[in-house]
């Protein structure tokens, strides 16, 4: 029996990663909270997780033993969804401000569980190999 | 890795708005600003924000990215001339020119700007305490 990380790890570090691609998305909406015409996006975590698990969007197909796959990759474009405002604005932007500061915390806490998850995964890793 | 983006694009923001403050300290300081003709006058600037949609951002088709200054607009409300014959810098028929700035818009700008600028502050803040703790991992 060998340790494989993917199974050991489980969904955390595709959960790790797509909290981060969706911090990077919500400071970007947040850092243009004044700018004309910007639209706030948003990621839909539950979709970009499943696809990022399952690696079936981007997955390139392999045809030989020794390629690499490119599951739990990348997430494509169309995971990324247009925010609807609760109330219109003169420039045609649509952040809430409030809302995406909101959503930024909660990622960052939800971050951070993901990252403690991992961090007792591999203790628990590091137990098995010691053995004591 | 994403979260090392966000300091770029708080930065970009941090920038941005810190330039809008800087525009609007100049229209505030020269709001009683007076000159001898209309072309000479004060006006009121205000940036013009944009989106940069950096290549290095947009990758895998996440059109994320931060704020710019496309260039500054200086305000087309009226000019203010008023009859005043004994000022040094009346014109020939004794008029001056008053800047167009309005001190209510300016004041709003500011604290805007200044909320503004404390969100990327803070945005950063957190990316920069969530690295830290990535840093940590298995430890």
């Amino acid at each position: 029996m060998s340790i494989n990380f993917d199974s050991a790890l489980g969904l955390h570090p595709d959960a790790l990663r797509i909290r981060s691609q969706r911090a990077e998305m919500l400071s970007s909406n947040i850092t243009n909270a004044d700018t004309p015409n910007y639209k706030a996006r948003d990621i839909d975590f539950k979709d970009a997780l499943k696809m990022a698990s399952s690696g079936q969007p981007n997955n390139i197909k392999t045809t030989h033993a020794n390629h690499f796959s490119t599951s739990g990759g990348q997430f494509s474009s169309l995971d990324v969804k247009y925010r609807t405002v609760l109330q219109d604005s003169l420039d045609g932007n649509t952040v809430d401000e409030q809302v995406e500061h909101t959503q930024f915390m909660e990622n960052s806490v939800k971050y951070q569980a993901s990252l403690s998850f991992l961090g007792a995964k591999f203790k628990d890793l590091l137990t098995a190999v010691r053995g004591d | 890795m994403s979260l090392f983006n966000i300091f770029d694009i708080a930065g970009s923001g941090m920038s941005a708005q810190s330039l809008r403050l800087n525009t609007t300290a100049s229209n505030l300081a020269n709001v009683d600003s007076v000159s001898s003709s209309i072309d000479e006058t004060y006006r009121a600037r205000h940036p013009v924000f944009a989106t940069v949609l950096n290549d290095a951002y947009s990758k895998q088709g996440m059109q994320v990215g931060g704020v710019e200054v496309r260039g500054l607009v200086e305000s087309t409300a009226s000019i203010r001339k008023e009859y005043m014959p004994s000022h040094p810098l009346a014109d020939t028929e004794g008029y001056v020119y008053h800047s167009n700035v309005d001190p209510i818009i300016e004041m709003a700008n500011m604290m805007s700007a200044s909320r503004s600028y404390q969100n990327n502050v803070e945005i950063a803040n957190t990316s920069k305490q969530l690295l830290l703790r990535t840093l940590q991992l298995g430890q």
